[in-house]
Parts: structure tokens; C-alpha cells; sequence
């Protein structure tokens, strides 16, 4: 069991969850994602590691209650456990070693982008962070990734930062020269709109793929994605591929799968057949 | 309870071969309880009698963990259940699972004299009724504990080749940690062979019998990302790598990314680990398909056409390349399937998955095939027909055509010998190149069953034991 050290909401809907894995708190790299079970009868889902304390023996994981699942998971309070937690897995972010970065965080994709950031400042690169959401308050990771290098918010209402989107400062930051690396990670049409911009000019881009993933071992193959296509796994072949050879349009699609069963999963929560809300 | 009187080879010819009880089809195929309902015990004893009891018993030779059949059925027509367990149990670290999944028909079975005029005696049918009984009898078998050895042993997978090494291991006084990627133990045992074949309920038994005799399990620890084998190879004093087969293999046809195409890996994952089957009350879905074409022809794509019919399908079909005669599936299940009123499409190859605009599959596009001369593999070999391309109407495709190897954890033992398909080389007795680290089953053998999977583990136990025993001198 995983006991939940500490919980804070960073955004409406968003929320970091501290538990304890001390071996994988000791050994994960910037990229890694671990797969995470309630309890019993719940989903296995892939979760990055946003964070970690190897001295605490404790992972910070970062959640956008969206479902059942992650309702239920982010109800669960301190002192309270996660059943399973398998990792590190997948490939560690592939860093370069000197030079400078441009890390693009999208919504609770941010959470993703701080670890990459945290890597490549340890490796002596200058990291540029550009982070957006909604608005202000769907902001998260700013004073984490100001610890790391200059920040550039971005808001889609102006109500802080930047008016815009993200790949508008983008735009600027490529346009002002001397990054030799984008980190993209976010919701899929923003990392596609990325990559639309970085691909024209030639910039190395790496964007980290969410798709529906059981075990995250190799043995389903649910995970399929298209990369300069070929299909590949992105729990054992990424979870961070080349941009610009991803194939935004299937991991979309294939992300609608179970759009279905979300809603059914939901009625049924409000139904009062389902135990969120019962701890 | 003294032993009746032996009965004389004449008595016993006259016995016919007993029938083990099933669900109807037509209610099972509705349902996910198990098939077969097992032996009473009167039934059990009268079919143990029909055992000739050969001076030379060839039935031993045929069975991979050379289970001594005679001595545990004649135990069992005494009605002497305490030792007849003992005895299985000596030989076989899963009797409930074997007698279930085996295919006996071509081992142990096959070699019966009785076979040669007649049927051979139920073995199978027999372990399945000792193997039960030993694990609804727990309290009446000592548990054979060995004085400790202080020899640490890992076991990488918790399926059958783990487990039976496991077993061996600590019968040995090794002190045995399994380490398992998933959440449950038993590997292929829970999240691949479905319920109605296996209940999960008898792995967990299983399993929890191996735990009192010393056993550690450790769950969600993948080796090659939590601990690479070097790394374990520091902590223990021998490793067995069991990790399975892994990696489903696809068609690489067109269309294969359409939303309803799985691996059966992941289709059968979802509904027996997952429990899909009971969604909203589990929360894991799976597509519940109106027509499901289910391509391969083995155990597992037995396995999930039956599962789809089970999850609501109207109609669940086998799209197999050869014939019914070269499928390599256990003829039980192939049976069972026939009689569930799943539908065969022999002869026929998928070219194509078929999808509508929003690229949900409608259908698989196949061509028809016809046998040619024996490849390698010794069956005829399937030669497509011109111009007889046709599409088979579906909503859910399931590729069942073989896993291979996972490299999750050999490409963190850079040091370990692989062939050419990522397997793992070993000599006769499971021990690889490097020192102290052996390896069975499907990550040696590419995918095969659970039986030689659990040869492998009982004789690269032996060769263990040795190994530690010739370190220590």
C-alpha cells in the first residue's frame, strides 16, 4: 500500500497527490510514468511522476479528475492508501546535455514538463518554460518551474500573463533564435498546433503520449501509436516520441475509445452505484 | 478406510472411460462460471480403477513434469485422497490448474495403453479431482518444510513456470521471492486463461499454498524497470527469469488502429484481470462487440472468441487460415467452442480491418486460402486463392496470432544471450550465459503452455538447487 503523505488542489479540476514509493522515488528519471490502482476493482492508469523525494521515499503525482477513476482517486484523503503502484516506466526523457530548452506545458501537462525541466537544469541546460491554461486559476507548476528558469505564462481569457495561447509565446520565443530542443506536453491539439509551428523551422521537438494504456508493460498493445508510420507501444517504446513524426489524428481518435463507458462509468456514480464520495 | 480388493486387468478393462459433467452450452455461453463441473467422487474412483498400473507406465513420459500418474490414481481408487494429493503434489506445484489447462490428449494421455484399444484412462479428469481435493484440504497435509539453506533465490513472473520453480525452490529451504508486474499473481494464469476455464478462486488457492510453504510475492515490481536482473543478481544468489512471452504480435494489415481492433493480450486482460464483465461495477470497459471475428487458432483465441460470446455477442467468429485439423488449440476447447455455437471460418486469412468514417471497424476484409506443402512448422502450408477477397461484417476484431518477446527486462541485462527473436538462450538445464541466472517458458521458448512452461521451471529448480549447492562447497 501507498499511504498519501500530502494532497493539494492545484486547479479547479487538478489535483497532486504525495504518496509513498520509496524505491521508485529513489530511482525514476524525468519522462517516467507509473501505472497506479486504487483498489480493488479499479482501473490501472498511467500516471507521470511529476516529482519526487528520494529522502522521503515519496512521488508526487498530478491528476485531472476527469472520470470515475480519477474522481475516486483524488478523494482519497492523507493518511489514506493506494493499492498498486508499479515503476518507473517507460523510456526517462531523452536530455540534452548542454544548451538551451524550450519546455511547453499545456494544462496538466505542465505537471509532465516540470520533471523534463528539473532534468535538464541538472544537466546545465538553460530552460525557458512556456505554461498556459484557461485562466488563472487552471495555472499550475509556475513557482515549481520559476525554481528552474524563466517562465512564460499564458492565459486563454488574459485574466493572467499573457494573453494567448501557448503557442503563441512559442512563436516568439523560436522566433528570438538559439532554442535547440521544444518539450511539448498537453492536451493533443495543442501539442499537434506545437509541432505545426516547431516543424517549419526545424527544431527538435519531444512530446509525451497519453494514450489508453492496462498494464504498461509491452503485453496489451492498447497503447498503439503512430510514429513516421510505424505503430509502436508508448508505455515500452515511449511515452515521449519525436513530434514531429507522431500521428496526432490516431492518438486522438483512439483516445475517444471509451467516451462511452466514461459517461456510463459517471451515471452510474451519480446513480449512487459507485463509491465516490462514500470514504 | 481399509483398501478394497484390487480388482483384476480383466475387472478393469471392462470399465468404460466416465464423462465429467459441463453446463449445457447454450447456458454457459451465457455466463462465465466454470465448463466442466468436475467428478463426484464415486465417479473418480470407478474411473481411477480403469489404470491398467503398467510395470513400464509410458504415461509418466509423456507428462512434462513426469507427474508419477500410476502411483497418485492407484492412491486414488483406494480412495486414499491425503496420499494420493501428497503424491501429485510431490510431482506437480498446480494440480487444480493443470488438470484444467493441460492438454492432456497429447501427453500424458496419448501414451495410455488403454488409448490403443479403446480411451485412455481420464488423467486429466483424475489430477483436476486430487488437485481440488488438496486445495479444499489444506488442513490435512503437512507441509514439507526444509531446514533453511540461507540461500536467497529470485524468481522473475508469478505464472506457471514461476510458481512451479518457486515451489521446487523452497522445498529445497531456499528463501524464494517471485517478483510479479501486476497487481495479482499467477501471470497468464489470471489475466489470460478466462474464468470459465480456470475460476481465479483455485490460481489464488494455488498460490496461497505455495505462500505457507515460505514463498515471498512480491506484486507490481516490473524487473528490467524496478530492479534490473543485475541489479537482483546482487541481492540474490540465483535468479529464474519467467517473464513470459509478452508482446502481442499484430496482423500489420491496413485499418489495424481502427477503435475495436485489440490484441486478445488486451481483450482478455480487460475482462479477466480487469473484470470487465462488471462494468459499471468494475471500472474497466471493454468494447462489447454485436459480431466479433476473433483471427488465430490457438488456446487463446479459443479463449476469447468464447470470452465474446460470453460479453453479449450476437455472433462470435474464428477467422483460421488453415483447417479445424492443424489448429493448435486443446481439442476440449475446440469442442467447446463448436457446441457454445461460436462460428469457424477455416480457410481464411484478414487482409484488411475495414472502418467507417469515424474509424470504428465495420468489418474485415479476408481472402480464402488453400493448403499447400508442409513448412517448417511440419503443417501444410496456406496459399491464398486469387480474387477470392470478401468481408466478414464486424464490430470487434481480436488478434490472436502469438505473442513475442518482451525486452523490458533483457535489454537492462545487456550481458544475457538472446536469439534472434529476443529469447533468451539457455543450455538443458535452464541456465543462461551468465552465472546463477536461469530461464524458462515462453521468454525461452517463444509462446507455448502452461505445462512446459512448468517443466522448465521444475528442472531449472533442480539445476538451481545444484548450482547453489556447488557455490556453497
Amino acid at each position: 500500500m501507498h499511504s498519501i503523505v500530502a494532497k493539494a488542489q492545484l486547479s479547479p479540476n487538478v489535483t497532486r497527490l504525495d504518496v509513498t514509493a520509496p524505491r521508485i522515488a529513489q530511482i525514476r528519471k524525468p519522462g517516467q510514468f507509473v501505472i497506479v490502482r486504487r483498489g480493488e476493482d479499479a482501473e490501472r492508469i498511467p500516471l507521470t511522476i511529476a516529482d519526487a523525494d528520494a529522502a522521503a521515499g515519496t512521488i508526487a503525482l498530478v491528476i485531472q479528475s476527469v472520470g470515475k477513476s480519477t474522481q475516486e482517486l483524488v478523494a482519497l484523503k492523507p493518511g489514506e492508501a493506494i493499492a498498486d503502484i508499479a515503476g518507473p516506466l517507460g523510456h526517462p526523457t531523452e536530455l540534452i546535455a548542454s544548451g538551451r530548452a524550450l519546455c511547453i506545458g499545456g494544462g496538466v501537462g505542465t505537471a509532465v514538463v516540470h520533471p523534463i525541466a528539473q532534468g535538464l537544469k541538472r544537466c546545465g541546460v538553460a530552460v525557458l518554460s512556456i505554461i498556459g491554461g484557461r485562466s488563472k486559476e487552471w495555472v499550475i507548476f509556475e513557482s515549481e518551474l520559476r525554481q528552474l528558469g524563466e517562465v512564460v505564462v499564458c492565459t486563454d481569457d488574459g485574466s493572467y500573463g499573457r494573453h494567448g495561447f501557448v503557442t503563441d509565446a512559442a512563436k516568439d520565443a523560436l522566433a528570438a533564435g538559439g532554442i535547440d530542443v521544444v518539450y511539448a506536453v498537453g492536451p493533443v491539439p495543442m501539442m499537434r498546433a506545437v509541432v505545426n509551428v516547431t516543424k517549419p523551422l526545424g527544431v527538435r521537438t519531444i512530446v509525451s503520449l497519453n494514450p489508453v494504456m492496462v498494464d504498461g508493460t509491452g503485453m496489451c498493445g492498447g497503447c498503439r501509436v503512430g510514429v513516421g508510420g510505424q505503430t509502436l507501444f508508448a508505455c515500452v517504446d515511449g511515452p515521449e516520441f519525436d513530434g514531429h513524426l507522431v500521428d496526432f489524428d490516431l492518438l486522438m481518435d483512439r483516445l475517444g475509445t471509451y467516451r462511452d463507458f466514461e459517461q456510463r462509468a459517471l451515471a452510474a456514480c451519480k446513480d449512487g452505484t459507485c463509491k465516490v464520495g462514500l470514504k | 478406510m481399509p483398501a478394497p480388493a484390487k480388482l483384476s486387468t480383466k475387472q478393469r478393462l471392462q470399465i468404460n472411460r466416465q464423462k465429467m459433467t459441463e453446463q449445457d452450452p447454450l447456458v454457459r455461453n451465457a455466463n462465465f462460471g466454470e465448463v466442466n463441473l468436475g467428478l463426484p467422487e464415486k465417479v473418480a474412483l470407478l474411473e481411477a480403477e480403469r489404470c491398467l498400473l503398467c510395470k513400464d507406465p509410458k504415461c509418466i513420459t509423456g507428462c512434462p513434469v513426469g507427474v508419477n500418474i500410476p502411483r497418485f490414481v492407484e492412491l486414488l481408487s483406494q480412495g486414499n485422497l491425503p496420499e494420493a494429493a501428497q503424491c501429485l503434489l510431490n510431482d506437480n506445484a498446480l494440480p487444480a490448474v493443470t488438470g484444467r489447462v493441460c492438454p492432456q490428449e497429447t501427453q500424458c494421455e496419448i501414451e495410455c495403453i488403454r488409448g490403443n484399444k479403446g480411451l485412455p484412462v481420464a488423467i486429466g479428469y483424475l489430477e483436476r479431482y486430487v488437485g481440488d481435493w488438496a486445495r479444499t484440504h489444506s488442513d490435512q497435509q503437512s507441509l514439507q518444510v526444509a531446514s533453511p539453506s540461507g540461500k536467497k533465490v529470485a524468481v522473475v513472473g508469478s505464472g506457471p513456470g514461476g510458481l512451479t520453480a518457486a515451489g521446487e525452490l523452497a522445498k529445497c529451504g531456499h528463501d524464494v521471492t517471485v517478483f510479479e508486474a501486476l497487481h495479482k499473481p499467477g501471470g497468464v494464469l489470471v489475466y489470460g486463461i478466462p474464468e470459465f476455464r480456470l475460476p481465479k478462486k483455485i490460481v489464488q488457492e494455488e498460490v496461497g499454498r505455495l505462500e505457507r510453504s515460505g514463498v515471498k510475492i512480491v506484486c507490481n515490481t516490473v524487473i528490467g524497470r524496478t530492479y534490473t536482473v543485475p541489479e537482483l543478481r546482487e541481492q540474490f544468489d540465483a535468479v529464474f527469469i519467467a517473464n513470459g512471452a509478452g508482446l502481442p504480435v499484430f496482423m500489420n494489415v491496413p485499418g489495424e488502429n481502427y477503435k475495436g481492433v485489440y490484441s486478445a493480450n488486451e481483450y482478455l486482460t480487460r475482462v479477466n484481470l480487469m473484470a470487465a464483465y462488471q462494468f459499471p461495477r468494475s471500472d474497466t470497459p471493454v468494447l462489447q462487440g454485436q459480431r466479433i471475428a476473433t483471427v488465430g487458432g490457438g488456446n487463446v483465441a479459443m479463449d476469447s472468441a468464447r470470452t465474446a460470446k460470453r460479453m453479449g455477442a450476437e455472433s462470435s467468429m474464428i477467422i483460421y487460415r488453415r483447417t479445424r485439423k492443424e489448429m493448435p488449440a486443446r481439442s476440449e476447447e475446440i469442442h467447446h467452442a463448436e457446441e457454445e455455437g461460436l462460428q469457424f471460418e477455416f480457410l481464411v486469412a484478414p487482409v484488411e480491418v475495414v472502418g467507417n468514417e469515424k474509424k470504428w471497424v465495420t468489418g474485415l476484409k479476408c481472402v480464402r486460402m488453400q493448403l499447400g506443402e508442409p513448412d517448417a512448422s511440419g503443417r501444410a502450408r496456406p496459399i491464398i486463392i486469387p480474387g477470392s477477397e470478401f468481408v466478414v461484417p464486424c464490430d470487434v476484431v481480436v488478434v490472436a496470432i502469438g505473442t513475442r518477446a518482451n525486452p523490458l527486462l533483457t535489454a537492462t541485462c545487456p550481458d544475457l544471450k538472446l536469439n534472434k527473436w529476443g529469447n533468451i538462450i539457455v543450455d538443458d538445464n535452464c541456465m543462461t550465459n551468465l552465472p546463477g541466472v536461469f530461464a524458462g517458458g515462453d521468454i525461452v521458448r517463444g509462446a507455448a503452455t502452461v505445462i512446459l512452461a512448468m517443466g522448465d521451471g521444475k528442472r531449472a529448480a533442480k539445476a538451481m538447487n545444484e548450482y547453489l549447492l556447488s557455490v556453497q562447497a
